[in-house]
């Protein structure tokens, strides 16, 4: 394969090749290792996902969010050039290379350094098929990446220019490994100018700034040197990736490709507390891009700067004491929303929450589950625990169901069980089953087609964990589907209303659409930067164990000012939990829920 | 030349300061945001622990401010400050401008919005009522003879993170006590019962009347914080709360749920002290520059506060404090 | 000691300098807020489990503070950890975060 005699050959291609063959050596055992661990479903799931559309998808995917950064686009477009200069820049500055040399070499089967490092290998004078086209295709490109380091470097200073208020705290080793990538770039940019310099090849970035060098400097003693570290550079970058988050690069393709097999999470630890299967390549994903920090208003309001998925994923993998971080999360799914990787964020730290209930045939043996209603109505109301502190919202839903004519059970007008959510949050998944079938049994008792809730985490969990066999909906959609039907109509009034989308409704169970729908029939619906699923969590998250109620309170007034800052006549929510916790913040702005709107205009 | 003094609020604390202000040798202006001066007073019945007349000491010190030759400016609140020459000019919303070489700030409270907490019910339910509806409602003698069980529900938006109001409003025990009693004249076969946290019977004679209602009036006090309330469909209020000394919950229905609502500073507190740049409590109130020996002066030169600006406080002492503060500006303009 | 025979009972007072109070320790540590309780009842009376059964989290907590661990051990479990004691403490306690530190204490105990 190596011609040592070769014009095509350098003693410098060694580090290169080096590092990039441990590397790949080094991933291909891992990821063997990490797919062997998968449960039976999972690697049925690859087997078939292999040749199926999953797999042109993947490729799609991996081009959008890998190379051009899509996401973070969205997040801020300054961010994502600058992911994009180095994810597609780099593969560029690959492909393009590679498509150049293999038209001079007229052979596609090169050694891989070959294209590397072909403005050396390539002689003076050397004419081949649309050299000026590629010429200047790769100083663009070159370009590129320059402009994308440059941004990257700001914003180590300035972190706001690319639309961030903190960036991911960096510990030496991460340093050390970045400076060896921030390295590569400009000293390939300085090898190949002083290389054009003496070859005359290159285009208007290289060639021109080769001419420049070489007026004042020695370019033929420079050059070879220049190379050397190039690709030194490249070499212990390879060599280093796996310890550090770089390993997102050849990870997140894997990644993309398992999910879109349809590979699913598994949620549970091994033996050992140890993670299993698909978690190890979501981990492994994360680039430590720091956009989850930007998310996190446990940053924003209480400025804790160490549980945030950047800082946690990190932990995880290198398998640190956690602790706090576990149980210190609101588990809003902002970051989650945002990751542009897509990684299953609330789920990686859910896992992590130890199960201590010990479930005997005494456990909530004190809720009975005998048949109390003999009615028939058709709907059943299920306000929540927390719905009993807002009687507000209470009132309204009676006075909905009234005017639609609707008959109604009100499941837990004396005080009701506890959905179960929340113990299932805080890690008991086994005390939560056992509560959630003694609820479900409740619920079926009834006798109703619709089960209606008030709450969202209620609501969350009766249709994801509960597997009723009847519809569930949230007030809103109930609401909506009263007003699309004909059933209820209200009066359109002038007030200006910004909606707060509670996390559980709008991000954790996509109803997006039915309460603005909703609210356009009641007002004037003002918009603002925390909309739909970007919605601010009101801090009242029974999901996370950790802060206080003082710090909560302080979360609630940093969202509502967020949501009061366009002067609306009112705050609308739809969460018994979100309207007692902004309750706790006086301001002159009322706060109601979406049910007491549209029942004072029906 | 004769001084000259502005107070802003013309309730209590206002009207005693301009009394006192004017009585010895300064030229003084009120300036009241309503239409007449009294304050909250004016929204009240009877006080305790006497009895008496809420309107007859509105009376007294309106009668007063008008035999001193008060100016008394209504309907106006202020605008602008500027501090010219050791002069604050006030413009007034009116257009009026004012000139004080000392400002005395008595905007006093609020009451606490019963219906941010939302599980009374209060706003949603007929029979949940506030201390300042109960007071309404014997002041035009419009209590429901038919009633027959009444609970009062201390601490209503006072020592409660649940609303960020963190003090004790002080006068809300004493005042249960005193509406229970009334309450009890009036129906003397009801039952009535008051749920607290804490009895604080602070003042002179608030102790003896708490015993009182015990022992002649037969009112039931039970250690227990209200944590719900609903409606059942007669419209009685079913209530949750724990007997704490029994260590059980306790479910009751009553006719009527009283909030004994607590006390915050004014909106026109508020907008003051950043229309001065008074220093604030974390409260709202505004803070004087020395708890003990500087209560009534305030960090800006020349301002000065007093009464229930300062602080929740009774009438008793929100007297007393204006004196105070009456004192305190006399020796600054000695200066 | 010369026997006489006979025997002081026990009393049923809270034997505070013999009673363990690891726990009420653990509790103080990892729960602040804790401390800030004023036993006014607000979480009991609002409990979804206090309603089914004698499950009463005020004095659990007052009798995990008094070091008696023997008599609220059992009732630990039947919380369903609903959060509406959070909701309404008047001082801000983290209720829930209480009832979680005590059974993380009795577990590593």
């Amino acid at each position: 394969m190596f011609t040592f005699t070769s014009p095509n050959y350098e003693p410098f291609v060694w580090p290169f090749s080096i590092g990039m063959s441990a590397l790949l050596v080094y991933i291909t055992i891992k990821y063997i290792k990490w797919i062997y661990e998968f449960d039976k479903a999972n690697r049925v799931k690859i087997l078939k996902g292999l040749f199926s559309l999953g797999t042109l998808r993947s490729v799609k995917e991996i081009f959008l969010e890998s190379l051009v950064h899509r996401k973070i686009y969205r997040e801020n477009p300054m961010l994502g050039y600058m992911h994009m200069c180095f994810g597609l820049g780099w593969a560029l500055l690959i492909i393009v290379g590679h498509l150049e040399s293999s038209i001079y070499q007229a052979s596609w089967a090169n050694t891989p350094y070959y294209s590397i490092f072909f403005y050396y290998f390539l002689p003076a004078g050397a004419d081949y098929w649309g050299h000026e086209v590629f010429g200047f295709l790769m100083d663009l490109i070159l370009l590129m990446i320059l402009s994308g380091l440059f941004i990257a470097w700001g914003k180590r200073w300035y972190s706001r220019i690319v639309g961030m208020k903190k960036t991911t705290k960096q510990r030496p080793y991460d340093r050390l490994v970045k400076g060896v990538l921030w390295s590569i770039f400009p000293l390939r940019f300085l090898a190949e100018s002083m290389q054009s310099a003496i070859t005359g090849h290159g285009s208007f970035l290289t060639h021109s700034t080769g001419e420049f060098f070489a007026s004042f400097l020695p370019v033929e003693t420079l050059s070879y040197p220049l190379w050397w570290a190039y690709s030194l550079s490249l070499g212990i970058f390879f060599l280093l990736i796996p310890g550090s988050r770089y390993m997102h690069i050849p990870t997140e393709m894997v990644y993309i490709f398992l999910k879109n097999w349809g590979v699913k999470l598994d949620v549970k630890l091994g033996p050992n507390g140890e993670l299993k299967g698909l978690s190890k390549f979501e981990i492994y994903s994360c680039s430590r891009c720091g956009i989850c920090l930007n998310q996190c208003q446990l940053l924003s309001s209480l400025n804790n700067q160490s549980t945030q998925p950047v800082y946690f994923l990190r932990k995880v993998r290198e398998d640190v004491e956690r602790g706090n971080d576990i149980n210190n999360c609101l588990m809003c799914g902002r970051c989650e929303e945002m990751c542009p990787v897509d990684i299953d964020l609330n789920a990686l730290r859910m896992m992590q929450r130890q199960d201590h209930s010990v479930v005997t045939d005494e456990t909530y043996s004190y809720i009975t589950t005998n048949k109390e209603y003999s009615g028939c109505a058709k709907v059943a109301y299920f306000a929540g625990c927390m719905g009993h502190l807002t009687p507000g919202v209470i009132a309204s839903m009676r006075k909905i169901f009234n005017k639609a004519g609707v008959e109604y059970h009100f499941v837990d007008e004396g005080g009701g069980v506890c959905c179960g959510r929340p113990l299932r949050l805080s890690g008991n998944r086994a005390a939560a089953d056992v509560l959630m079938q003694k609820n479900s049994d409740r619920i079926v008792a009834t006798g109703a087609e619709i089960l209606v809730t008030s709450c969202p985490i209620c609501y969350k969990s009766f249709k994801e964990e509960y597997a009723l066999p009847i519809k569930v909906m949230h007030h809103t959609e109930y609401i909506n589907m009263l007003m699309d039907c004909g059933a209820l109509n209200i009066r359109k009034g002038k007030e200006r209303l910004v909606f707060h989308n509670p996390c559980e409704l709008g991000r954790g169970c996509n109803v997006v659409e039915a309460p603005l729908r909703v609210l356009d029939g009641a007002g004037e619906i003002v918009a603002t930067e925390f909309d739909g699923r970007a919605s601010l969590c009101c801090g009242g998250s029974l999901a996370n164990t950790v802060i206080s109620p003082i710090e909560r309170g302080r979360i609630a007034a940093d969202a509502l000012s967020r949501y009061t800052c366009s002067d609306p006549d009112c705050v609308v929510t739809a969460c018994p939990l979100c309207k007692k916790n902004f309750a706790k913040v006086n301001q002159p702005v009322p706060i109601r829920d979406i049910a007491e709107v549209v029942a004072e205009r029906c | 030349m004769m001084k000259s003094v502005v107070i802003i609020g013309g309730g209590v604390a206002g009207c005693k300061a301009a009394v006192e202000l004017a009585s010895i040798g300064y030229r003084v202006t009120v300036v009241e945001k309503e239409c007449s001066l009294g304050g909250n007073l004016n929204n009240w019945d009877r006080l305790f622990p006497d009895g008496k007349r809420a309107s007859c000491l509105v009376d007294a010190l309106v009668s007063d401010v008008e035999k001193r030759g008060v100016t008394v400016l209504t309907n106006v609140e202020p605008e602008k400050v500027e501090l010219i020459d050791d002069c604050y000019n006030i413009l007034l919303s009116d257009k009026g401008l004012l000139k004080a070489d000392a400002v005395l700030i008595t905007t006093g409270f609020t009451t606490f919005n019963a219906q941010r907490k939302e599980e009374y019910g209060y706003g949603i339910y007929r029979n949940v009522i506030t201390s300042v509806d109960l007071e309404n409602i014997f002041a035009a003698n419009l209590l429901s003879r038919e009633i027959g069980c009444v609970g009062m529900v201390h601490c209503v938006g006072s020592r409660d993170e649940k609303c960020g109001n963190m003090y004790c409003s002080k006068v809300c025990c004493i005042t249960a006590v005193k509406q229970a009693i009334e309450l009890k004249q009036m129906l003397p076969n009801a039952e009535i019962f008051c749920f607290y946290m804490d009895m604080r019977m602070f003042g002179p004679g608030y102790e003896e009347l708490y015993r009182e209602a015990q022992e002649q009036y037969g009112i039931k006090f039970v250690r227990g914080r209200v944590s719900e309330a609903s409606e059942d469909s007669e419209g009685r209020v079913a209530i949750k709360v724990e007997d704490t000394l029994v260590g059980r919950p306790m479910r009751m229905k009553l006719d009527r749920l009283v909030l004994m609502v607590g006390m915050e500073p004014s909106p026109g507190t508020n907008r003051l002290a950043k229309l001065f740049g008074v220093e604030m409590r974390e409260s709202g109130f505004i803070r004087g520059v020395d708890p003990h020996m500087g209560a009534n002066i305030t960090n800006v030169d020349g301002v000065f506060v007093a009464g229930a600006a300062t602080s929740p406080m009774n009438t008793t002492d929100t007297i007393n404090d204006a004196c105070a503060a009456v004192l305190q500006i006399d020796k600054y303009l000695r200066k | 000691m010369v026997s006489f025979g006979f025997s002081i009972l026990p009393t049923r007072a809270i034997e505070y300098d013999k009673n363990d109070k690891g726990c009420a320790d653990y509790v103080a540590l990892h729960v602040p807020s804790s401390s800030a309780c004023i036993g006014c009842g607000g979480c009991s009376a609002t409990c979804s489990a206090g309603n089914f059964t004698e499950f009463n989290i005020r004095k659990i907590q007052m009798l995990m503070k008094r070091g008696e661990n023997q008599l609220y051990m059992e009732q630990l479990h039947k919380c369903m950890l609903c959060g509406k004691c959070l909701a309404v403490c008047p001082r801000g306690v983290d209720t829930r975060g209480m009832i979680l530190a005590m059974i993380e204490y009795m577990r590593k105990k």
